[in-house]
């Protein structure tokens, strides 16, 4: 059950055209990322969502019917430039922004509590926010953004900004979250952080949606049937036992216990023989599938080689 | 509660804490009555030097008519116009007037050893032109002159009503120098309201898009909540700060006045209130003294015309602040602010003008257009209310006014929308013009 999809969606400014038919859904209860290069339309797609503007064509459904204005309330949204009202208390603002989500005051104020306490932040509260540094104030702004538990919450580049002990604290957080059922859509350049909590991805590259899926099927899918060999023994009678059966990318980079060496097995079928030979020839230590990197997913389909 | 009002409060509470706006709310009134003062310390300060002006006076008959004051002093002197202008150089000037100065009265030469100013220059050709209008009496040979002119010399002074049809109850009109001078006041009350709420607004707006505080609000409330919110919190803290002041002012007016005039003062007041000026009470004193200090503790007086004043206030507000708002939108910094404000602080500008010229006559059709015209109304009528004018006028203006800020507001919600995701590029006001057309 998809929890928002986006049908066809189109909008163009005056010079440019920001999102060109771009399709997508996204499963209630998923962490799914949103990726593409500066400029590419991520922002766009976010607001339409948000309904901070509309599309020219298209439309975006919430459930099972097209999203209206009240679902705001249902939206948490984390942009990626942060902002707060920099001469107000961080009590305060917080408890502005959770009624402008519709908390009733004394809801709002026993959730923030919970959350106060858990980063650790109650001193904060009648501090302004000027007087916190960069990271602090993205703490609350993340507090600001989840505290009324809404469905649908929206990171984008949420961890820029933060240490990697507090970036860990909010990744963990942000899991939790989607345990509790929320689902999250999360927009980022950092490709090891959407290998770790990203379970969909969606790929945007000029206004287009290039590349759609689970992240498991796609690195599978774009997997070359590249393999490490990690061995003990000569290289040389490892070389001769495999030659014609598969094609050797790189010669052995010497590590302190094993050597390693990259190929490329032509099928599924001879993985088998593969290893046959190997184990033949060397002390075999290890035979593992080398699956592309997200990293490397993107850059590639980025640059159209995919 | 909606986002609107809770909006509302935020702007409201945000402001009321400052200390800056304790500080003008309790100091305004203060410093209004020093504006008023001053130009007055002012004359009494600046006449401490003394200026002493030697006199050659060929014809004999000026000179000794020159009469010295605290600020000129006249001194006549034999030497000839080349040797006084050389050696007299530690006196303000010398005065040479001609041998022929009573038929060719404009052969009076002032050589001034500084700069001389308006009031100098008036206060020797007036001392003049009395010397030589008495001189030439005297040529007519009319016996008692002086007793003569003395017993024609009259005073008059006029007190004013209005018309009433009904003839009962001739209501007393207000002095017009009490309604010029509080036509003066009101009319720049509102002028600085209308820029420093209006550029409040403006500043706040250019904050928010600053701190990018606006994309979180707008994922949560419309902009044109948002927008409004701003204007109507702001226009809370202007309502709140005139209320101050007014009460401050009846406190001061209605109460405090009468205790501090003498009774037999009062009297006299009190019988310009009733509309029955009784002569021996009257006699006394200036009467535009009176009818000063009775429209000033005129309760009713007072009452109608803060309430305009509010009603204007607040229009004039919201017109001009949602102008405001639409130009903070646009640009990214207060500095970029200043070229797009001309259409805002031009018709501001233009109001002030009107003001000063519609007070000499209020009644004129120049006065009662732009009294109507909705950008320059708040300031133009505001300054009319003071003199009698038909209520009509007042209400037509008034719901103009109100009209125009609904459209306007409109208007610039439109931009608004369009401007606070336009960062970088400092946008031309046809760009501003175009935004509105954009459909989101």
């Amino acid at each position: 059950m998809d929890l928002l999809t986006v049908e066809h969606v189109t909008k163009r400014y005056a010079q440019h055209t920001a999102l060109d038919d771009v399709s997508l859904a996204i499963p209630r209860g998923s962490v799914y990322g949103l990726l593409g290069p500066n400029g590419a339309g991520k922002t766009t797609l976010i607001r339409i969502i948000n309904r901070i503007t509309a599309p020219d064509s298209g439309r975006v459904l919430f459930g099972d019917r097209e999203i209206a204005p009240e679902d705001v309330r249902r939206i948490g949204y984390l942009p990626e430039e942060r902002g707060l009202y920099k001469k107000m208390k961080v009590g305060e603002q917080a408890l502005f922004f959770a009624r402008l989500k519709g908390l009733s005051r004394r809801d709002a104020l026993v959730r923030l509590k919970v959350w106060f306490e858990k980063f650790g932040i109650q001193d904060w509260w009648d501090k302004k926010v000027e007087e916190l540094s960069k990271g602090m104030a993205q703490k609350v702004q993340f507090i600001v953004t989840v505290l009324h538990e809404p469905e649908l919450l929206i990171f984008d580049e949420p961890f820029s900004g933060f240490d990697p002990i507090n970036a860990n604290l909010l990744k963990e957080e942000i899991l939790a979250l989607r345990d509790k059922g929320a689902t999250i859509i999360f927009s980022t350049h950092n490709m090891s952080s959407v290998e770790e909590i990203c379970d969909h991805i969606t790929l945007i590259n000029k206004s287009h949606n290039i590349l759609s899926g689970r992240v498991d099927d796609i690195r599978r899918r774009h997997g070359s049937n590249i393999f490490e060999v990690a061995y003990r023994g000569e290289e040389e009678s490892l070389r001769r036992a495999i030659e014609g059966r598969c094609e050797i990318l790189d010669g052995a980079e010497e590590e302190s216990v094993y050597r390693t060496l990259r190929l490329r097995v032509p099928g599924e079928s001879e993985v088998r023989g593969v290893i046959a030979a190997v184990n033949e020839a060397v002390e075999l230590r290890s035979f593992r599938e080398i699956i592309p990197s997200m990293n490397d997913i993107f850059i590639r389909a980025v640059n159209g080689t995919l | 509660m909606s986002n609107v009002s809770l909006i509302i409060r935020r702007e409201f509470n945000e402001r009321v804490r400052k200390k800056s706006f304790i500080i003008t709310t309790l100091l305004m009134p203060v410093l209004m009555i020093a504006l008023m003062v001053a130009p007055a310390l002012i004359m009494e300060f600046s006449r401490g030097d003394e200026k002493r002006i030697a006199v050659i006076d060929e014809s004999g008959l000026v000179a000794p008519g020159l009469q010295s004051d605290e600020e000129l002093v006249f001194e006549t002197t034999d030497l000839s116009v080349e040797e006084a202008r050389r050696e007299l150089a530690d006196r303000f000037g010398v005065l040479c007037i001609g041998s022929d100065i009573l038929t060719n009265p404009n052969n009076v030469r002032l050589y001034a050893n500084s700069t001389t100013s308006l009031i100098v220059e008036s206060n020797i050709t007036r001392q003049i032109a009395r010397i030589l209008e008495a001189e030439k009496l005297k040529g007519y040979h009319i016996e008692n002159l002086a007793e003569i002119l003395d017993e024609v010399k009259t005073s008059v002074s006029m007190q004013t009503f209005r018309n009433d049809k009904s003839q009962e109850e001739d209501s007393q009109a207000q002095s017009s120098i009490v309604s010029t001078a509080l036509g003066y006041i009101l009319g720049f009350i509102l002028y600085m309201f209308l820029l420093i709420y209006g550029s409040m607004v403006m500043q706040s707006v250019i904050e928010e898009k600053n701190s990018r505080v606006l994309e979180v609000m707008v994922s949560s409330v419309r902009p044109f909540d948002l927008m409004l919110g701003k204007i109507l919190g702001v226009a809370l803290i202007a309502v709140v700060q005139v209320a101050i002041w007014g009460v401050l002012i009846c406190v001061v007016g209605g109460l405090a006045m009468p205790h501090l005039i003498p009774a037999e003062m009062m009297a006299g007041v009190q019988s310009i209130q009733a509309g029955t000026p009784d002569a021996a009470a009257v006699a006394d004193f200036d009467p535009e003294l009176l009818q000063a200090v009775a429209a000033m503790t005129d309760f009713g007086y007072i009452v109608k015309i803060f309430v305009c004043l509010l009603l204007f206030v607040f229009g004039g507000y919201l017109l001009y602040s949602a102008m405001f708002a639409a130009v903070g939108s646009a640009v990214d910094n207060v500095q970029d602010a200043s070229q797009l404000q001309l259409p805002i602080t031009l018709p501001i500008i233009l109001a002030l003008m009107m003001m000063l010229a519609v007070i000499k006559d209020p009644d004129s059709q120049l006065a009662f257009w732009f009294s109507i015209v909705p950008f320059t109304s708040p300031v133009v009528m505001m300054a009319r209310i003071p003199y009698d004018i038909p209520w009509w006028e007042i209400l037509l203006s008034l719901v103009v006014l109100y009209v125009s800020f609904v459209g306007m507001v409109w208007l610039a919600s439109k931009i608004y929308r369009v401007g606070i995701f336009m960062y970088g590029k400092k946008p031309t006001l046809k760009e501003l013009c175009k935004w509105v057309r954009y459909k989101y």
